[in-house]
C-alpha cells in the first residue's frame, strides 16, 4: 500500500505533510490540488511531520490537500531518444508540453515508445553478463549507443535470449537474462536510475590525461582541460561565463554534449537551440544539435527543479559514460543551485552556515564534482564525463562559499576578471590566476608530448612566467613612469602584450577566430616564442610601443583569416618582415 | 464585496509591522484577503495558523479586525480598454475613468515554455549612441539603468520609450515621487502618445509594501498584449530597489534569515522571475523590459544591483562625466548582452569592430588620465587619446546625442581619422579600406 499524506503546511514552495505510513528521504510524493499533481520531493522527515520541496507553485494549495506518495527517489528515464532533446529540470520533453505558458502538473515522456531501432546484438544466449554489460546497439544521430543490461541488478546473469538484429521499440524486450536462482528477466532499451545516487557501474577511475580539445586557446594551450576532468568558471556577472561555456559547447571534441542552463536566463537557452541545429561540429562535420541535450530549469522555473536539474544532467551524463563515451556536461550556474538548496534551507529554518548557505555545502559540491571522471567500464573500454561548471560568486567576490568551495574540488580553474572584461580583452580568463592542475600530472605531460611535443610544457611555463613578469612591469611603470624604467622593462613588457593578444585573447563572435585547433595552437604558440626570444634594440619607449602595435595589429588581422589559407600567409610574412626590422 | 458563504475571523493572534497572523481553515496559499478593509495576501500556513502580508502595513489593526479570505490570488481585469488608463497597485483606476471591462486574470502567472520562445533579433533604436552603438537593444529583451539617485534616469527612460516604436508602453511605477509620476504623464501625453501608454504607479506616498504587486500587474497586462494581440510591448519598471526594499520589509517581519545586504536569499529567484517575463514570440508580440536600479553611491556589488546584474541582459550605466560636463551611458560598465544578435546584421558590418576599437581607445584614454593624475608626462598617443576621449565622450556618450545608427558609425570613423593611425585602431582590414577617413 502505498504511504498517503495530508498537506498541514505551506510556505512558498516548502510544504508539509502528515503521512501514515514510510516515506523515504528524497522520495517523491505528488499533491493533488485544483485538479493539478504536483510533484514533490522529501527533504526532512520528523516524526509524521514530512517536509517536502514542491517542484511546480503552490498557489492555492490548501492544508487538508492530500498526497500520494509514489516508493521511488527522483528518477530519470534513460535510452535512445534523448539526443537533440530540450528537457526541464526534471526530465520532462519541453516540446511535447501543451501551449505557450508551462502549465502546473504538466509532466511529459521524456523518450518515444513508437519510435524503432535498428538494434544490432552484441552477445549471444548463454554468454554471462554483469549489471551495465553492454547487450547491443543502436544508432541514434550516428552515435553508436548501447543497450545495456539494467544498472540496478547486482550479480551475474546468464543471457538466456537475445533478439536478433532488426527494428524494434524501446518498449519491446531484446533480452531475457536469468539470474543465480533461475529467475528470468526481460530487458528492454529503457533504463531508470535516481539521480541523486552516482551511478559507478565502472571498474576503475583513473587519473584522467586525454587532453579535451575545446579550440579555445586559454584553455587548451594555458590551462588545458582533460577527458573526464573537471573546471569551473567563476566570474561577476557579464564577464563572459555563459560566452566561453557555449564556446566550449560547441566546439569541444566530445560525443555528447549535455548543458544544464540552471537558473539562468530563458534567451540563452533559445540562443542554443537556434543556433545549434544549424552549427557544425568542427570534428565530425554533423550538426551541433545531434550530439546534444539541454536541460533547461531556467531562472523563472520552480527552484526546487532548479536543485534537480544539474542531478538529472549529470545522470544522464553517466548513462553514455557507461557506453563508452566521451560527454562533457556543463552546468551555467551552479551558485544558482547552491541558492536554491540556501532558499530550501532557510523555510527548514535550518542554522545557516557562511552567508545563509547549508552547512553541508561543501559535501554537496564535493559529492557532485566527484561524479565526473575518466573510468575503465568492466569490459575494458573507457568513457568520461568532463564536468565544466560556472560560478555566481554575489559582488563579484571570490571570496564566498559556492566558489571557495569548488575550488576545493575543480580542477580547472578560469577566473574571469571585471577588469579584463572592461578593456574587452575576451575570454576574460585572468592569466595569472586561473590554473590547470593537469600541467602537473606526469600522465598529461606524456600525453601532450606525444600530441604535440616535448618541448610545449616549456614554452607554456614560459609565456605563464612572461605575462607575470609583464604584469609586474606594467605595475611599475605605473609608479615610476614611462621614463622611470629602462627601455628593456617597455620591451619586456610588451612581448607579454604580444602573448595575451595572440593566445589568451580570441573572439568568441569571430567565424575563424572563434575556434583554434591544436595545430594552430601550436603555430600561434611558436610565432609568440619566436619573438620573445628574439633581441630587438630601440632607443626609446615610444618606439617599443609602436613597434609592438604594429606587430599586434598585424597578428590580429591574422587571426582572423583562415589558417595556412592565401592571406594567412602574407600576414605572417609581413610579421617576419616586421622582426627582421628591429631584431639586432 | 464579501459573499455570502465567505466566513469572517475576527481574531487576530499576531500582528508586525507587514504581517498579521490568524487561526483560519480551507485558506489557499497566495490567496488574498482583506484585514478591516485593506488587502492582504496568504504568505505562510502552518496548520490553522495563516499569516496575512497586508500590503497597507498594518498600522491601526486591532486584534479583532474583520477578515474576509476573497479565494483567489490578486487579479487584474484585461481588456484593450486598459490602453491610456492609470491605474494603482490593485490594478484600480486612478485617473477617475471607469472600471475596466474584461477578462480577469491572475497576476504572476506561469512561465512561458522556453521551446515556445523565439530568439530576439529585433533591433530598437533610441538614437541615443551610447545606448545604440555601443548596447544595442533588442526587442524581447531585458535591461536596467543602473543610477545614482541623481541621475536623469527617468528622462532617459522616457526618452527610450518614445522612440522606440512599441505599440504599447506599459509604466510600473514604485515608490514614484509623485513628481516624477506627473512627468511621465506630462511627457506621454504631451508626445501624443497617451492612447499606447498604460500605467501601475505606487508613488512615494502609497504604503511600500504595495509595490510589490506592481511588476506583476504591468507583465499581466503586457502578456494580455503581446499574446492576444501579438503587440510589441515595452515594459518600463522604475525603481526596482524600492521593489527589492519591499520585499527585505516583508521577509524580514516573517523572521527569514536575511542574505547579504539584509535582503532575502530568494531575493536571486524573485528578481528573475519578473526579469523573465521578457519575452519574443514567434508570432510576433513580443515584452521588452527597460528598468531602472538605482545605486547608492554607485556601489554595484549591493545585493540588488548584483542579482539584478546576474539576471538582466546587460545593464546601461549612467555617469556625469566631468571632463564635458553632461551625463553619458558609461561605456566600461553598460553592457548589451544581445547587442551581437543584431550589430552587423541589422546595422552595418562593421558596427561590432568600430565600437570595440572606441572602447579600447577610451580605455587607453582612462589610463592616461591616471598617469597624468600622477603626473607623470604623456606621450603623443596618450595626447591624442585623451583628446578623442572628450570627442567621443561628447558626440556620442552623451546622452542628448540623436542619431541614427549609421551616422554614429559615421562619427566614430571620423574620430579615429583625426587622432589615429591606421594600426592604432585594431579593426579588420577591409573595414578600414572601406571606411577610414584619412584627415
Ligand atoms: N569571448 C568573447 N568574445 C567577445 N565578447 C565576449 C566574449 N565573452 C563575453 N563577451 C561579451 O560579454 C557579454 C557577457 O558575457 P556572458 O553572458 O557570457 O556573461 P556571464 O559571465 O555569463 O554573465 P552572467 O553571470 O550575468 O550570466 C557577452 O554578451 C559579450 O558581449
Ligand atoms: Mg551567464
Amino acid at each position: 500500500m502505498a504511504t498517503k499524506g495530508t498537506v498541514s503546511g505551506v510556505i512558498a514552495n516548502m510544504v508539509t505533510l502528515t503521512v501514515d505510513g514510510p516515506v523515504a528521504q528524497n522520495e517523491i510524493c505528488f499533491i493533488l490540488t485544483g485538479g493539478d499533481r504536483l510533484m514533490a520531493e522529501v527533504i526532512k522527515v520528523i516524526g509524521a511531520n514530512v517536509y517536502v520541496q514542491v517542484f511546480e507553485s503552490t498557489r492555492g494549495l490548501k492544508v487538508g490537500a492530500e498526497a500520494e506518495f509514489t516508493g521511488h527517489m527522483l528518477e530519470v528515464t534513460l535510452g535512445p531518444g534523448m539526443l537533440s532533446k530540450n528537457y526541464d529540470g526534471l526530465q520532462n520533453d519541453l516540446d511535447k508540453m501543451e501551449g505557450v505558458f508551462l502549465k502546473r502538473g504538466q509532466y511529459t515522456y521524456p523518450l518515444d515508445d513508437e519510435r524503432v531501432w535498428h538494434f544490432e546484438p552484441m552477445v549471444k544466449a548463454g554468454d554471462e553478463v554483469g549489471p551495465s554489460a553492454w547487450l547491443g546497439e543502436v544508432v541514434e544521430n550516428f552515435q553508436p549507443l548501447k543497450i545495456m543490461v539494467p544498472f540496478q541488478l547486482t550479480g551475474t546473469y546468464k543471457v538466456k535470449s537475445i533478439v536478433p538484429e532488426g527494428e524494434y521499440t524501446i518498449k519491446q524486450t531484446v533480452a531475457v537474462l536469468t539470474d543465480k536462482e533461475g529467475h528470468d528477466i526481460e530487458v528492454n532499451m529503457i533504463q531508470k536510475w535516481p539521480v541523486k545516487k552516482a551511478l559507478t557501474n565502472y571498474k576503475l577511475k583513473p587519473r584522467p590525461f586525454k587532453l579535451l580539445e575545446t579550440g579555445v586557446r586559454v584553455i587548451d594551450t594555458c590551462n588545458p582541460i582533460v577527458e573526464g576532468g573537471t573546471g569551473f568558471i567563476p566570474g561577476p556577472f557579464g564577464t563572459g561565463k555563459t560566452v566561453l561555456q557555449h564556446a566550449i559547447s560547441k566546439q569541444a571534441e566530445a560525443d555528447i554534449v549535455i548543458i544544464a542552463a540552471c537558473g539562468e536566463r530563458a534567451n540563452e537557452v533559445v540562443e542554443i537551440f537556434t543556433e545549434f541545429p544549424e552549427l557544425v561540429d568542427p570534428h565530425t562535420g554533423r550538426k551541433l544539435m545531434e550530439r546534444t541535450i539541454i536541460i533547461a530549469n531556467t531562472s523563472n522555473m520552480p527552484v526546487a527543479a532548479r536543485e534537480a536539474s544539474v542531478y538529472t544532467a549529470m545522470t544522464i551524463a553517466e548513462y553514455y559514460r557507461s557506453m563508452g563515451l566521451r560527454v562533457l556536461l556543463m552546468a551555467d550556474s551552479t551558485s544558482r543551485w547552491a541558492q536554491a538548496l540556501r532558499e530550501m534551507s532557510n523555510r527548514m529554518e535550518e542554522l545557516p552556515g557562511p552567508d545563509a548557505f547549508p552547512m553541508d555545502i561543501s559535501a554537496i559540491i564535493s559529492n557532485f564534482y566527484g561524479r565526473a571522471g575518466y573510468v575503465e567500464l568492466n569490459n575494458g573500454k573507457s568513457g568520461s564525463v568532463t564536468f565544466i561548471g560556472t560560478v555566481s560568486p554575489a559582488g563579484g567576490n571570490l571570496k564566498e562559499p559556492v566558489t571557495e568551495n569548488t575550488k576545493k574540488v575543480a580542477r580547472c580553474f578560469y577566473a574571469l576578471e571585471q577588469e579584463r572584461a572592461d578593456k574587452k580583452r575576451y575570454p576574460a580568463v585572468n592569466p595569472i590566476d586561473s590554473y590547470s592542475k593537469y600541467l602537473e600530472y606526469p600522465e598529461f605531460e606524456e600525453y601532450i608530448s606525444k600530441l604535440i611535443n616535448k618541448e610545449w610544457l616549456g614554452k607554456v611555463n614560459e609565456i605563464k612566467t612572461r605575462l607575470q613578469r609583464g604584469k609586474e612591469i606594467a605595475e611599475q611603470i605605473n609608479i615610476l613612469g614611462d621614463d622611470g624604467v629602462p627601455v628593456d622593462y617597455h620591451v619586456i613588457f610588451w612581448k607579454s602584450e604580444f602573448i595575451d593578444y595572440v593566445i589568451y585573447q580570441q573572439d568568441a563572435f569571430d567565424e575563424v577566430d572563434a575556434c583554434c585547433t591544436i595545430e594552430r595552437q601550436e603555430d600561434c604558440m611558436n610565432l609568440v616564442i619566436k619573438v620573445c626570444h628574439t633581441e630587438f634594440h630601440f632607443d626609446n619607449f615610444l618606439d617599443v610601443m609602436d613597434y609592438f602595435k604594429r606587430l599586434i595589429s598585424v597578428a590580429k588581422q591574422m587571426s582572423y583569416t583562415e589558417f595556412k589559407s592565401e592571406k594567412f600567409h602574407e600576414y605572417r610574412k609581413q610579421i617576419e618582415e616586421l622582426i627582421k626590422e628591429k631584431a639586432v | 464585496m464579501s459573499k455570502a458563504f465567505q466566513k469572517v475571523y475576527t481574531q487576530i493572534t499576531q500582528i508586525t509591522k507587514a504581517t498579521c497572523s490568524l487561526k483560519a481553515s480551507g485558506v489557499g496559499y497566495d490567496e488574498l484577503a482583506t484585514v478591516n478593509g485593506k488587502l492582504a495576501q496568504v504568505v505562510k500556513i502552518m496548520g490553522n495558523d495563516v499569516t496575512l502580508q497586508v500590503f497597507e502595513g498594518t498600522e491601526g489593526i486591532p486584534t479583532n479586525a474583520e477578515v474576509v479570505f476573497m479565494g483567489h490570488s490578486p487579479m487584474l481585469k484585461v481588456s484593450e480598454q486598459l490602453a491610456g488608463r492609470f491605474f494603482n497597485a490593485f490594478g484600480q483606476p486612478i485617473d477617475g475613468g471607469p472600471e475596466i471591462e474584461g477578462e480577469e486574470i491572475a497576476i504572476g502567472g506561469p512561465s512561458v515554455n522556453p521551446v515556445r520562445r523565439k530568439q530576439p533579433s529585433e533591433l530598437i533604436a533610441t538614437g541615443i549612441a551610447g545606448i545604440d552603438l555601443n548596447n544595442t537593444l533588442v526587442s524581447g529583451q531585458k535591461i536596467p539603468f543602473f543610477a545614482d539617485p541623481d541621475q536623469p534616469f527617468n528622462q532617459v527612460m522616457a526618452n527610450v520609450a518614445l522612440r522606440a516604436k512599441a505599440d504599447k508602453i506599459i509604466l510600473g511605477g514604485m515608490g514614484m515621487t509623485n513628481d516624477d509620476y506627473l512627468y511621465f504623464k506630462n511627457v506621454f501625453s504631451n508626445a501624443g502618445t497617451l492612447d499606447r501608454i498604460i500605467s501601475f504607479v505606487n508613488t512615494t506616498e502609497n504604503p511600500p509594501v504595495e509595490r510589490l504587486l506592481i511588476p506583476d500587474m504591468a507583465l499581466t497586462a503586457a502578456e494580455y498584449f503581446a499574446v492576444e494581440k501579438n503587440e510589441t510591448v515595452l515594459v518600463l519598471l522604475t525603481d526596482m530597489t524600492s521593489y527589492a526594499d519591499a520585499l527585505s520589509i516583508v521577509s524580514n517581519r516573517m523572521d527569514q534569515i536575511p542574505s547579504k545586504d539584509s535582503m532575502p536569499g530568494s531575493l536571486y529567484s524573485d528578481l528573475a522571475k519578473i526579469y523573465e517575463k521578457a519575452v519574443q514570440f514567434p508570432s510576433g508580440g513580443s515584452i521588452t523590459i527597460i528598468a531602472v536600479t538605482t545605486l547608492s553611491g554607485g556601489d554595484i556589488t549591493h545585493a540588488v544591483p548584483d542579482n539584478t546584474g546576474y539576471i538582466t541582459e546587460g545593464q546601461l550605466f549612467l555617469r556625469r562625466d566631468s571632463d564635458i560636463g553632461k551625463v553619458i551611458v558609461d561605456p566600461f560598465r553598460s553592457l548589451s548582452r544581445l547587442k551581437q544578435l543584431v550589430a552587423g546584421k541589422k546595422t552595418r558590418k562593421d558596427h561590432s569592430q568600430v565600437m570595440n576599437a572606441a572602447v579600447r581607445l577610451y580605455s587607453d584614454a582612462a589610463n592616461a588620465k591616471t598617469k597624468m593624475e600622477n603626473g607623470f608626462d604623456l606621450t603623443n598617443y596618450d595626447e591624442r587619446c585623451l583628446a578623442f576621449a572628450k570627442d567621443y565622450a561628447n558626440q556620442l556618450l552623451a546622452i542628448d546625442v540623436n542619431l541614427d545608427t549609421t551616422e554614429m558609425l559615421d562619427v566614430t570613423w571620423g574620430l579615429f581619422g583625426k587622432y589615429f593611425k591606421q594600426e592604432e585602431v585594431n579593426i579588420k582590414q577591409e573595414f578600414l579600406d572601406k571606411h577610414w577617413v584619412s584627415e
